[in-house]
C-alpha cells in the first residue's frame, strides 16, 4: 500500500488511529519528512499502527499504565508530603533513530566524553587550559560545582565521568545538538530498561518484522564499568555497591532497580562506615571492606567531613578514603564543574585543546551574561531566549522567553543583572516532536534525548537512551518534575 | 552461607520485618473470618464474641478509648482498616509494603509486586464491606498473603535474606496461635454450663478454624476436647500453625543464617531460641494444663519477644553498636 502519508487521500478516510489529520505544525517530525511522508526508518511501525483496530492502542496504553503502577516504577516528588510516588508517564509511540545518524551521535558523544574527563583531571591537577587561557581562570573558581577538595585527587585509570547521561535536542533544522552533559549523578536509565520492557509485555505487535537494538545489556555493562576501576590488585572479586540517600529520593526506584540488576548491594551512608581510611558495609555477620561504590548521592551529601557538615545521607571520611585511593567512586566527587553552564559552552574549545579534531556534536549557542556584549543582547531579547541558571538541573530556575509574561521577564532581567556569572542564554529550540497518543488521537508533542554514556576502561554507550517528552501541548518541558513523560528509543539496527 | 556476602544489617531487619507483618495482616484477617462465621452460629449474646479480637491484639486500651464498646463494625474498622491502629490490616500492608520498597533489590521482583498490588488494593477498598462480600474481603486479604509466601518460597533463592523472612514469618505466626488460644481459652473457660454442649464444640472448633486447623485436628483426634486442643496447637509436630513446628523452624534458619551446627549455639539469639525449641519439645499437655494454660502462653510469648529482641541485637543492630564502639 502507498499511504503511510500523514495526510493525503481516501485511503485514510477510515484509518481509526487518524495519522491522516496528524499536524507537523511546522516542527521538525521526527516520523514524518517536510512533505508529510513517513520517515523510512518509521515506515513499518505507521504501517502497524494504521492496521490496529479502533481503541487498541488506547487498550494497550491503559495497560501499560496499570503495569507501571503494579510494578512500583515510580519517582518521589519534591515539595510533595514525604514518600508521595507517583508513576512517570509512559506513551506507547516509541522514537525511533536511523542506524547511522545513531553511529554518528555515538561517535560525538563518545569524542566529547574524553574531552570532558581530560578536562576535569587537568582542573584539578595542572590547570593547563586556564594557564593556556582557553577558559578564563574565574570561570572555574566561580563555578560552585568546583571542589577544590579534589585537588591532585588520581582516581583509578584517571576517569572522573564514569556515568554520563548528556541531553541532545534536534532543532527545527534537524540538527542535534547538545543541551547539557549532566556529568553529576544522571538518572533516568532505568525508565529505559523499563519502557523496553513495557512495550514488549503491552504491544508486541510492533516489534514484528523490526530490527532494533536491545538496550538490556546496560546492568552487565555498567557492572564491567564499575568493576573496572577497583583499586589495585588486592582481590579478585571486588566488593561494588550502590549508595543512595534512601527511598524517599526521587530516583530511589532506579536505585534499587539498578542494585537489583547488577546484584549488588544497596547501601544507604548509615550502612557504610570509614575506618583506617577504608570503607566497610555493616552486616549480619560484621564488617565487609568495600571496594567500588556506585554513589547516587550528590558531592554536597558525600561526606560531612569534606563538603556539608549537616549532611546525614553521606559516610564521615569517605573522602579521605577515596583520596588514599582505597576505595573508587563513580562518579567521582568533584566531575560537576563541568556541568557548570558557563563552562558548557567551552566545551568545542576543549575538544579542540584537548584532541585536536573539531567538534562532532555541536553545541547549542549559547550568550554568557558575565560577557558585557552577550548580557546587553540578551537583557534586549529576553522575549525570545531561554534564560538558564548556571548552576540548576531539571528544569527549575529557568525562563523561556517566548512562553513568559512581562513580569516574568523583568524578574529575570533583575536577576541577570544582580548576578551576571550566575545566568547564560540560548535561542528558543523549536525541539523536534514525536506523535503522542493524545485521548483517542495523535499528536506531535516535543522531545529530547538522554543518552548514557559509560567509561571504565573504555567507553560505550547502549543504543538510543531515554526519550523525554512534554506532555502539555507546545511546552518544550520536559523533566519529570514539570510534566514530562518518556518513551521507548529505538535505534534500527 | 559463609562464603557468600552476608547482608546487609539494615536489609536483615526490613526483610524480617516484612514477613512479619505479611503473616500479622494474615492473621487479623483469620481472626475476623472466624468470628463472622462464628456469629451466625451462635444467636446469642454475639456482643461478647468481637471483644476477645481486641484482646488478641493487646490493644484493648486503645480500642476502648477510640470507639468504646466492641461490635462487629467498631472492631472490624479498627482490626482492618483502621490507619492509626498501627496493628491494623491497612497499617501492617503498608508498612510490609514500605519494607519491601526499601529491599526491592534483595526480593524477587514478583515478591514485590505482589505486596504492592495486595497494599494498592486495599487503599482503594478501605471501607468495611457491604454485608455479602464480608467473608470473601478477608478470606482474599488472607489468599494474597498466601500468595506472597508462596511466591517467596518459588521465586526467591532460599540463602540468608529468605532465612530472615522466613524467621520473622514463624516467630510471629508462634505469637499469634498463642494469643488466639491464650484470649479463646479465657473466654471458653468461664462457661462451666455449657462444657459438653453443642456451643462447647462450636467455640473449640471456632478456635481451630481461625488457624485453619479444624480439619487436620479431625484427621488426628477426631473429637473435640480442650486437652488436645491445646496439645495440637501448641506442641504438634506437623500442622504448620503449631508453636512447635514455627519455633523449630525459626531455630532451623537461624542456625542457616549463622552457619553454627543445628545442636550448638554461638550467639546468643540462638541459645535462646534452642532453648525454648527443646523445652516445646519436651512438655506434656497435662503439666501445661497443671500449671495453668494462661500462665505458660504468657510466658512463652514472653520468650519469644526475648528471642526477637536477641536477633535484632545479634545481626540487625550492627549500626548502633559500631556507633557506641566509636564514640566511647
Amino acid at each position: 500500500m502507498s499511504g503511510t502519508a500523514a495526510r493525503t487521500n481516501a485511503d485514510h478516510m477510515n484509518d481509526p488511529m487518524r495519522l491522516s489529520t496528524y499536524e507537523r505544525d511546522g516542527f521538525y517530525d521526527e516520523m514524518f519528512d517536510e512533505a508529510g511522508l513517513a520517515r523510512p526508518e518509521a515506515q513499518l511501525l505507521l504501517e502497524t499502527l494504521e492496521s490496529l483496530q479502533d481503541g487498541q492502542l488506547q487498550r494497550c496504553q491503559m495497560a501499560a499504565e496499570r503495569l507501571l503502577i503494579q510494578l512500583g516504577i515510580t519517582f518521589n516528588v519534591y515539595g510533595d508530603s514525604a514518600g508521595t510516588e507517583r508513576a512517570f508517564p509512559f506513551d506507547l509511540i516509541p522514537r525511533i533513530i536511523r542506524g547511522q545518524e545513531w553511529e554518528w551521535i555515538e561517535r560525538g558523544l563518545k569524542q566529547r566524553i574524553t574531552a570532558l574527563n581530560q578536562f576535569i583531571d587537568d582542573i584539578y591537577h595542572d590547570q593547563k587550559i586556564l594557564k593556556d587561557k582557553i577558559i578564563p581562570e574565574e570561570v572555574i573558581k566561580s563555578a560552585i560545582f568546583f571542589r577544590p577538595q579534589c585537588a591532585g585527587i588520581n582516581p583509578p585509570n584517571g576517569v572522573w565521568c564514569h556515568i554520563t547521561g548528556t541531553d541532545l535536542i534536534r532543532h527545527g533544522d534537524g540538527q542535534i545538538y547538545v543541551l547539557e552533559d549532566n556529568l553529576r549523578v544522571p538518572s533516568g536509565v532505568s525508565y529505559v530498561l523499563e519502557n523496553r520492557d513495557l512495550m514488549k509485555r503491552t504491544f508486541p505487535q510492533v516489534f514484528e518484522g523490526l530490527r532494533i537494538r536491545p538496550v538490556d545489556e546496560y546492568p552487565s555493562l555498567l557492572l564491567e564499568t564499575l568493576e573496572a576501576i577497583a583499586p589495585g590488585g588486592t582481590r579478585d572479586k571486588p566488593l561494588v555497591v550502590l549508595l543512595t540517600p534512601g527511598m524517599y529520593n526521587s530516583a530511589y526506584f532506579e536505585h534499587s532497580f539498578l542494585a537489583q540488576k547488577m546484584g549488588i548491594p544497596l547501601v544507604e551512608g548509615r550502612d557504610l562506615v570509614v575506618e583506617n581510611q577504608k570503607v566497610y558495609m555493616k552486616t549480619t555477620m560484621g564488617l565487609r571492606r568495600v571496594d567500588v561504590i556506585y554513589r547516587r548521592i550528590d558531592d554536597d551529601f558525600l561526606d560531612p567531613e569534606a563538603f556539608r557538615a549537616d549532611s546525614l545521607l553521606g559516610v564521615p571520611g569517605i573522602m579521605a578514603a577515596f583520596r588514599a585511593g582505597n576505595v573508587a567512586l563513580a562518579n567521582a566527587p568533584g566531575n560537576g564543574v563541568a556541568d557548570d553552564k558557563v563552562v558548557y559552552a567551552y566545551v568545542p574549545d576543549m575538544i579542540k585543546y584537548y584532541l585536536g579534531e573539531d567538534p562532532i556534536l555541536p553545541n547549542v549557542p549559547t550568550f554568557l551574561c558575565w560577557r558585557e556584549d552577550d548580557r546587553k543582547y540578551v537583557l534586549e531579547n529576553l522575549d525570545k531566549l531561554v534564560v538558564k541558571a548556571a548552576n540548576e538541573a531539571g528544569g527549575y530556575g529557568m525562563l523561556v522567553g517566548p512562553h513568559a509574561t512581562q513580569a516574568q521577564r523583568d524578574e529575570f532581567a533583575t536577576k541577570i543583572k544582580a548576578a551576571p556569572r550566575d545566568y547564560i542564554a540560548q535561542p528558543t529550540l523549536a525541539l523536534s516532536r514525536v506523535p503522542t497518543l493524545i485521548g483517542d488521537h495523535l499528536e506531535g508533542r516535543h522531545v529530547d534525548l538522554r543518552p548514557y554514556v559509560l567509561y571504565g576502561k573504555d567507553i560505550r554507550v547502549i543504543p538510543g537512551g531515554l526519550t523525554r517528552v512534554a506532555l502539555r501541548k507546545g511546552s518544550l518541558v520536559v523533566n519529570s518534575s514539570q510534566g514530562g513523560g518518556s518513551k521507548d528509543t529505538w535505534v534500527m539496527a | 552461607m559463609t562464603e557468600s556476602l552476608p547482608l546487609l544489617s539494615r536489609v536483615a531487619d526490613s526483610v524480617y520485618w516484612l514477613s512479619r507483618y505479611v503473616e500479622r495482616a494474615e492473621n487479623i484477617a483469620r481472626y475476623i473470618g472466624v468470628n463472622l462465621n462464628l456469629q451466625l452460629d451462635l444467636p446469642l449474646a454475639p456482643a461478647q464474641q468481637w471483644q476477645p479480637l481486641i484482646d488478641t491484639t493487646g490493644d484493648t486500651e486503645a480500642f476502648k478509648e477510640r470507639y468504646g464498646e466492641a461490635r462487629q463494625d467498631t472492631v472490624i474498622e479498627y482490626l482492618a482498616y483502621d490507619e492509626q491502629n498501627p496493628s491494623s490490616i491497612i497499617s501492617c500492608l503498608r508498612a510490609a509494603r514500605e519494607n519491601a520498597r526499601s529491599v526491592r533489590e534483595t526480593i524477587s521482583p514478583e515478591m514485590w509486586a505482589q505486596i504492592n498490588s495486595m497494599y494498592l488494593h486495599i487503599q482503594t477498598h478501605d471501607t468495611i464491606p457491604q454485608p455479602e462480600r464480608m467473608l470473601d474481603s478477608f478470606r482474599e486479604i488472607r489468599l494474597g498473603c498466601h500468595l506472597f509466601q508462596g511466591i517467596t518460597d518459588a521465586t526467591m533463592s532460599h540463602n540468608e535474606a529468605w532465612h530472615f523472612l522466613r524467621l520473622g514469618r514463624k516467630l510471629e505466626r508462634a505469637d499469634k496461635t498463642s494469643r488466639i488460644l491464650d484470649v479463646k481459652y479465657f473466654m471458653l473457660l468461664p462457661s462451666v454450663k455449657d462444657v459438653g454442649t453443642p456451643y462447647d464444640d462450636i467455640h473449640w472448633a471456632a478456635v481451630l478454624k481461625s488457624v485453619s486447623g479444624f480439619e487436620m485436628y479431625r484427621k488426628k483426634y477426631g473429637r473435640i476436647t480442650p486437652n488436645h486442643v491445646v496439645e495440637f496447637l501448641v506442641m504438634d509436630r506437623e500442622f504448620p500453625r503449631a508453636i512447635l513446628y514455627c519455633i523449630s523452624e525459626a531455630n532451623e534458619s537461624l542456625h542457616r543464617i549463622t552457619g553454627t551446627p543445628k545442636d550448638a549455639f554461638r550467639f546468643r539469639s540462638e541459645q535462646l531460641l534452642g532453648l525454648l525449641d527443646s523445652e516445646l519439645n519436651f512438655s506434656s499437655v497435662e503439666d501445661i494444663l497443671r500449671n495453668g494454660l494462661h500462665e505458660y502462653l504468657d510466658s512463652l510469648q514472653q520468650k519469644m519477644n526475648n528471642v526477637d529482641a536477641q536477633v535484632r541485637a545479634d545481626f540487625m543492630n550492627a549500626v548502633y553498636q559500631q556507633q557506641q564502639r566509636q564514640s566511647a
